[in-house]
């Protein structure tokens, strides 16, 4: 059973204290630099299971620079969407690391990544009908109640439709967050890939989404390849730097949000430290300029 | 089967086909766009053993690698989301694998690299000061009535195979030509702070390392070392435990409670 059944007031969606500026993924390539240099960053965001280690030079880093930073968590492993229960073990060790590491943030996915026993180690898509937005209201209950505070969901890049959707993505999404109370992680590349992929108008799909509700943006590159058709299909691989149509994107979001922390998420082919700065600054001037 | 079973299914089996229920709203063939779902599961998964395998991956190529990697992904595909974790067995697949025979070594290389990795993330513990382990080992008249207690990250491997100076010499870029990979060595895999480092001890050294994680007396450790090789020197192995930090707490029980 639902436990939260009435829209929730924003201010439990903002993350308390997570800035309204540019934040970096946190590379493991670069926790000495960030150390030594202590860049001018609003904040850093880590992928919470590559912290779900015993010791080791991960915490070592990450607890020092914590210590100087705000700190986004990040889950990648959770499968809220998933048919099955939640792994209450998985949960448990997200709560430990929010108990050590107290971030301003925490923020999943609305995909499903484990199947019965088996992980496998990618956001899949989910089709979107009421039985499907019960259960990923439940999990995210149990989320939410298992780590004592809000979270953010994050909204996915995609490359099939189910037939047997029968809620907008839009739609879906807009009633997780008036159920839970959780907010919105507008990851506003993965709306411009699965926009691109679906052909829809990518404002239409951003104003069709609760944006009071926004804590945080992701933005990240993408790979271009084609269908069976010879159509753009562009795949959300955070390997690339930031395309123009999302800085694009993103500035028309921030027109409607006003300045919401904004994350440069790079996963692969990791350029060197300063080169993801540069974007990070590029997103701070988007930001200052909604902000005066 | 649910709608989840046979897309997992689907993503799992290359040669399956697209599950059913699917479409791409410009009426491209769903399969041609199913196949990005399953092409980021194996490659994820297939890069995280060549993240954790390295010098493994430069044994037999990219290529091979990467083949046998997507087999051992089809057989035997992560129970966990801690991706760290994955590949923990993947030696001993190596060591199945009939193509990666004519590289006797490969599975010993790959479980020396998992230590490596197990190091790492290892559960942290102070150390004993250098000189506070020296001089209780001093004031000992007799070694057996001590204990040791070394650091989680502290871990052996009895090999067949010259394994530390084939890891060691991919580190260093250095040539292989002059390497027996048929010389039996032995490997101490430690955290230094936090900085990992490999290597190579005697057989003698492994078995006084495993004896005192396996919570023996110095008396016994010493007993099976000196079993295992006979000019195996304490002096020497004590040293460089202790120069690295890897002893952890030091009793001076007469008895032993397990």
């Amino acid at each position: 059973m639902m436990t939260l059944s009435s829209p929730h007031p924003t201010s439990q969606t903002q993350a308390p204290g997570l800035p309204r500026r540019a934040g970096l993924g946190l590379k493991n390539e670069h926790f000495t630099e960030v150390l030594k240099t202590l860049p001018d960053v609003g904040f850093f965001e880590v992928h919470a299971e590559n912290y779900m280690v015993a010791g080791g030079p991960f915490h070592h880093y990450l607890g020092l620079i914590r210590e100087q930073y705000p700190l986004s968590l990040h889950g990648v492993g959770l499968s809220i969407g998933g048919e099955g229960p939640l792994n209450r073990e998985h949960l448990a060790r997200l709560a430990m690391l929010i108990e050590r590491y107290q971030p301003h943030s925490f923020s999943e996915h609305l995909a499903w990544s484990s199947h019965g026993p088996v992980f496998l180690n990618d956001l899949l898509p989910l089709a979107y009908d009421h039985e499907i937005l019960n259960r990923v209201c439940e999990h995210i209950d149990q989320v939410q109640t298992a780590l004592k505070r809000p979270m953010l969901l994050e909204n996915p890049s995609t490359y099939l439709q189910f037939h047997s959707s029968t809620l907008d993505e839009t739609v879906f999404i807009s009633e997780v967050i008036r159920r839970t109370g959780c907010g919105l992680l507008l990851d506003v590349n993965n709306v411009y890939v699965s926009c691109i992929n679906h052909q829809r108008d990518p404002m239409g799909y951003i104003d069709a989404l609760p944006l009071h509700a926004v804590g945080e943006i992701h933005l990240a590159g993408f790979a271009e390849d084609t269908d069976s058709l010879g159509d753009r299909l562009l795949i959300d691989d955070h390997g690339a730097p930031i395309d123009n149509a999302v800085w694009h994107l993103y500035q028309q979001v921030l027109e409607r949000t006003g300045p919401v922390a904004t994350l440069i998420e790079r996963d692969n082919q990791v350029p060197a430290f300063s080169v993801l700065h540069a974007e990070a600054r590029q997103a701070d001037r988007h930001l200052m300029a909604v902000d005066s | 089967m649910s709608r989840q079973d046979e897309f997992a299914n689907a993503l799992m089996a290359l040669d399956a086909p697209c599950p059913v229920g699917l479409f791409s709203s410009n009426g491209a063939d769903p399969a041609s766009r199913f196949t990005v779902y399953r092409n980021n599961v194996h490659s994820s998964l297939i890069n995280a053993l060549a993240t954790g395998y390295p010098v493994t991956l430069q044994l037999v190529g990219d290529a091979f690698f990467r083949a046998m990697a997507g087999l051992y992904v089809q057989a035997f595909p992560p129970g966990s989301p801690l991706i760290n974790e994955y590949g923990n067995d993947f030696a001993d697949f190596i060591q199945g694998f009939a193509p990666a025979a004519s590289v006797p070594y490969l599975a010993d290389v790959a479980r020396l690299e998992r230590l490596r990795v197990k190091a790492y993330h290892a559960a942290d513990a102070l150390s004993l000061d250098q000189q506070a382990v020296i001089t209780a080992l001093q004031q000992q008249s007799t070694l057996g009535e001590l204990r040791l207690q070394l650091h989680p990250c502290v871990a052996t491997l009895d090999s067949a195979y010259a394994v530390v100076g084939l890891w060691a010499a991919h580190q260093t870029g250095e040539s292989l030509a002059t390497l027996n990979p048929l010389h039996a060595q032995s490997a101490l895999v430690l955290r230094n702070g936090l900085e990992v480092k490999v290597f190579a001890v005697d057989s003698g050294s492994v078995a006084f390392i495993n004896s005192l994680n396996n919570d023996w007396s110095m008396e016994m450790a010493l007993a099976y070392a000196l079993d295992a090789a006979a000019e195996f020197d304490l002096h020497q192995c004590l040293a460089l435990l202790i120069g690295h930090g890897a002893i952890t707490h030091l009793h001076t029980e007469q008895k032993v409670s397990t």
